[in-house]
């Protein structure tokens, strides 16, 4: 806007679909650019750095499927995170609801009058649920009684965390795993099929896949939808028309955390069939899946591509730390530097920069 | 004043556009040292603009200021101020959890960096006796009324050394005696020596202050003038390019049954404070009942009561014959009354969705608009256009996000959303509010024209004009309190001021 600059700024009240998916693109690569720096900084050359990562993510079927699977739990907990953001509530907590989501699936397999064959069904029904409760506390402690809702929801991770610790070196330990802080085996009805020989737990994906649908109808094509929309965007004009802020927000935090409690059962039910420690169970699936859900500038049905993207990040962050011999926080180094160039780039969107004519 | 000096503000040819219009188009004019010089003009007419490119927030696409006769570039507020300029913004600039001194303190590089405010206290205490600005230095902005943080912000300008002070309608927020009061600093301030450049669109204020006055219209200079070789006749025709028609066609009144009653209502404002007090008032079919006061006398907290967004603490509301004291809005809004916020664009819309999306916020849950929980949007797109095209919204799209609107098509959007809805009762607070001539007059006919239909109107207004030319009667509030009640051609200007002003009706 001054006039010694060479360009000029003004606003861009709302931002084209083109232009959202350029200034997102943009970020990724700055993130990109800005890895690379680390890579040299251990003295690996970041375009072989690059190349196996892409390697590692995409190389062959295998390599495939392996970002597929890290790619459920997150599309999951993205899409629900997605109606969370939708209606400005920040639930930082999809990590604690997903891990709730594994106890309560640990529940239904092993100590539940559940007969088998209706185990699986039980486990996600139960494992919604404990995530919908987990995040119904923060839910009503803000629109109750106004306290903020990043703080409380990142809180009730700890205590997620700290809680699965309990059961597994406490009263859950498996009586047949050696002393090791694991629940017992899950029976074979709790365990979900996969895909061939490969990890990916297909009935998670399609479940996963619809809800990233149903969740988009439900936002664009219905009234509680419509009212999340509104609250979300305007509060005191939803108030105005006679809607409950209370109402939307339990519902959302409801579905939130309910889509994370099921990305927990996905992982404990699919790949791990046990209780066992926290940051073994997630990964971080729950953080990563609010970059996740960033990215898809809060649309459901881009989730599914953004889910994809870092799922591939995940797999491609395995083969560094193999063949290149990297430490395995290089993962959390990528989700990092991604996040920080994607909040930067907002701005980006809602201003235009044109270069002065001379 | 007569003799010739260096003008202490010179504009040469200022222009300023933005990306849709040319808010000041080739503005020329000088304002001399030591005088008052208003600035009058309708809304968006480009005063703001003006003054905002002098204080340096906006820049300037072509032409000069000349300070003392010296070219400039004013590159930012920082330069403003180093050069001698304040401004005191329509919308004050104070952080409200601070105190006076606090907010005084932000910015400044020159303090002691031990007890600073003691330092800052003392200069403040001298300035405010020097101008009669009298502010306790050590309370906090929230607790201050809008005449006090006013006067805040002036001490603030004039603390950083303002010789030239730019007020941006600084009597908007002020009851009459208040503004009495800021014209005697003003005063004060011009015999001390500092020019003040004064924004406004009310001619008596023109009259009554400046040495100088500058008219613009759609971002032109018509005239400057001496105050005293014209007149308020002559002003208003220069601001609004024809003569004004003060009187609306109208019908005779055919008031029906009662359809608000109000009984002995008394309500809180946010900070605790009785806002409304022991009121009490009938409107009924056919009828528009003005509600007149200056701003902030519980007009808004009226409004919310009655439209279920604030609880009565006693007292009682009946809608169509029932009681709906403290009712849900949605209760109230089934019962068929519409609203007209009072803040359109936080209240009215929803700016970053879409026409279709604002236009079925009041009904989305009825049929045709959804069934069940599922929205038909092929219905409410046909509503949609039918809307904006019977209310005249000029909009490119019913995809169009609603903040892309200027505010009077905003406007024009609410209101015909909120009388399609079929309405017994619409409640009004300022519905012209900052709106240009023409959209005015549309939606001042729009609520004459739903009068005629039989419907009652609560018309809540600050703007005099607006609530004489259009009502059947006329109650005024002060400090929450009812100063009277009168019948429209029983009425006069003077009565209805010194009401505004505090004097009961029956003491006049």
């Amino acid at each position: 806007m001054k006039e010694y600059l060479p360009f000029e700024i003004s606003e861009r009240p709302n931002p084209s679909g083109w232009v959202i998916i350029t200034v997102s693109l943009l970020a990724l690569l700055s993130a990109f650019i800005a890895a690379s720096f680390v890579f040299w900084a251990y003295g690996t050359n970041p375009i072989s750095a690059y190349t196996a990562l892409f390697d590692g993510a995409f190389g062959g079927v295998y390599e495939l499927l392996e970002t597929i699977r890290r790619a459920i739990p997150l599309l999951l907990a993205g899409v629900g995170l997605v109606i969370a953001f939708k209606a400005q509530f920040w639930n930082i907590g999809a990590e604690g609801q997903l891990l709730l989501g594994t106890i309560a699936a640990t529940w239904v397999a092993l100590f539940s009058p559940v007969p088998e064959p209706l185990m699986v069904p039980a486990m996600f029904f139960f494992g919604f649920l404990a995530g919908s409760l987990w995040a119904l506390v923060p839910a009503v402690l803000k629109s109750k009684l106004g306290i903020n809702d990043v703080i409380t929801t990142l809180m009730m991770n700890y205590i997620a965390i700290n809680l699965v610790l309990f059961l597994v070196q406490g009263p859950w330990k498996g009586e047949k795993q050696w002393g090791f802080p694991y629940s017992d085996n899950f029976p074979d009805g709790a365990q979900l099929g996969t895909i061939g020989s490969s990890n990916v737990h297909w009935l998670t994906l399609v479940i996963g896949l619809v809800a990233a649908l149903l969740i988009y109808i439900l936002i664009n094509r219905t009234t509680p939808g419509y009212e999340i929309r509104v609250l979300g965007s305007n509060p005191s004009a939803g108030r105005f028309a006679g809607m409950s802020y209370v109402k939307t927000s339990i519902m959302v935090m409801f579905i939130s955390g309910g889509m994370a409690g099921m990305a927990g059962v996905g992982e404990i039910a699919g790949v791990h069939h046990m209780l066992r420690n926290p940051s073994e169970l997630s990964l971080g699936y729950g953080y990563t899946a609010i970059i996740v859900a960033w990215l898809a500038r809060k649309n459901p049905l881009a989730v599914i591509l953004t889910a994809f993207f870092f799922g591939a990040i995940f797999s491609g962050g395995d083969a560094l730390k193999v063949s290149l011999g990297l430490p395995f926080q290089i993962t959390d180094v990528f989700n990092g530097l991604i996040l920080f160039f994607l909040i930067g780039s907002e701005i980006l969107m809602n201003y235009k920069i044109e270069w002065r004519r001379s | 004043m007569n003799q010739k000096t260096t003008p202490i503000i010179r504009f040469d040819s200022i222009v300023k556009r933005f990306p849709d219009v040319v808010a000041n188009d080739e503005v020329s004019f000088s304002v001399e040292e030591g005088t008052v010089h208003s600035l009058l003009g309708e809304n968006g007419a480009g005063k703001t603009t003006l003054m905002k490119v002098l204080y340096g927030l906006y820049q300037k696409n072509s032409g000069t200021i000349y300070l003392k006769g010296e070219k400039t570039d004013i590159v930012s507020p920082m330069k403003a101020i180093e050069l001698g300029i304040g401004m005191v913004h329509q919308h004050f600039k104070l952080v409200s959890n601070h105190t006076v001194i606090e907010n005084i303190a932000l910015g400044l590089t020159d303090v002691s960096m031990t007890r600073p405010t003691r330092q800052i206290e003392r200069k403040l205490i001298e300035l405010a006796g020097k101008y009669g600005l009298d502010v306790e230095p050590r309370a906090k902005i929230w607790q201050l009324s809008a005449g006090e943080k006013q006067r805040a912000e002036i001490l603030r300008a004039l603390y950083r050394g303002a010789e030239i002070l730019i007020l941006d309608e600084p009597t908007s927020v002020l009851t009459p005696g208040e503004t009495e009061r800021l014209f005697n600093v003003l005063e004060e301030m011009v015999t001390g020596g500092k020019t003040v450049i004064f924004i406004t669109h009310k001619l008596d204020e023109v009259m009554k202050i400046s040495d100088q006055v500058t008219v613009l219209r759609e971002g032109r200079v018509i005239d400057t003038l001496a105050t005293a070789s014209t007149n308020k006749r002559e002003l208003s025709k220069k601001m609004v390019g024809r003569e004004v028609l003060f009187d609306l066609e109208r019908d005779p009144c055919n008031r029906g049954e009662d359809v608000l009653e109000v009984e002995g209502l008394t309500t809180y404002n946010d900070k605790g404070v009785i806002a409304v007090n022991d009121l009490s008032f009938t409107v009924c079919e056919g009828e528009i009942l003005g509600v007149a006061g200056v701003a902030g006398n519980g007009q808004r907290e009226l409004s919310e009561v009655l439209t279920g967004l604030r609880g009565a603490t006693s007292g009682k509301v009946v809608i169509n014959g029932k009681d709906l004291t403290n009712a849900t809005p949605r209760r109230i809004a089934d019962e068929r009354v519409a609203h007209v916020p009072e803040d359109r664009i936080k209240q009215g819309i929803v700016g970053e969705l879409t026409l279709n999306d604002n236009a079925i916020l009041k009904s989305y849950r009825k049929r045709p608009f959804s069934r069940g929980i599922f929205l038909d949007y092929k219905k409410v797109r046909e509503w949609t256009e039918n809307l904006i095209e019977e209310f005249n919204v000029k909009a490119p799209g019913t995809d169009t996000p609603a903040n892309l609107l200027s505010g009077g098509n905003i406007q024009k959007l609410i209101l015909g959303r909120e009388v399609s809805s079929n309405p017994r009762l619409i409640i009004a607070s300022h519905p012209t509010y900052g709106l240009d001539v023409g959209s005015a007059e549309q939606i001042r006919n729009l609520l004459l024209k739903q009068r005629e239909d039989g419907v009652a109107v609560l018309l809540i207004s600050e703007n005099l004009t607006e609530i004489t030319s259009l009502s059947d009667r006329i109650a005024v509030l002060f400090e929450g309190n009812l100063m009277g009640m009168v019948e429209r051609d029983q009425a006069t200007r003077e009565e209805i001021g010194m009401m505004m002003a505090g004097t009961p009706l029956e003491q006049l």
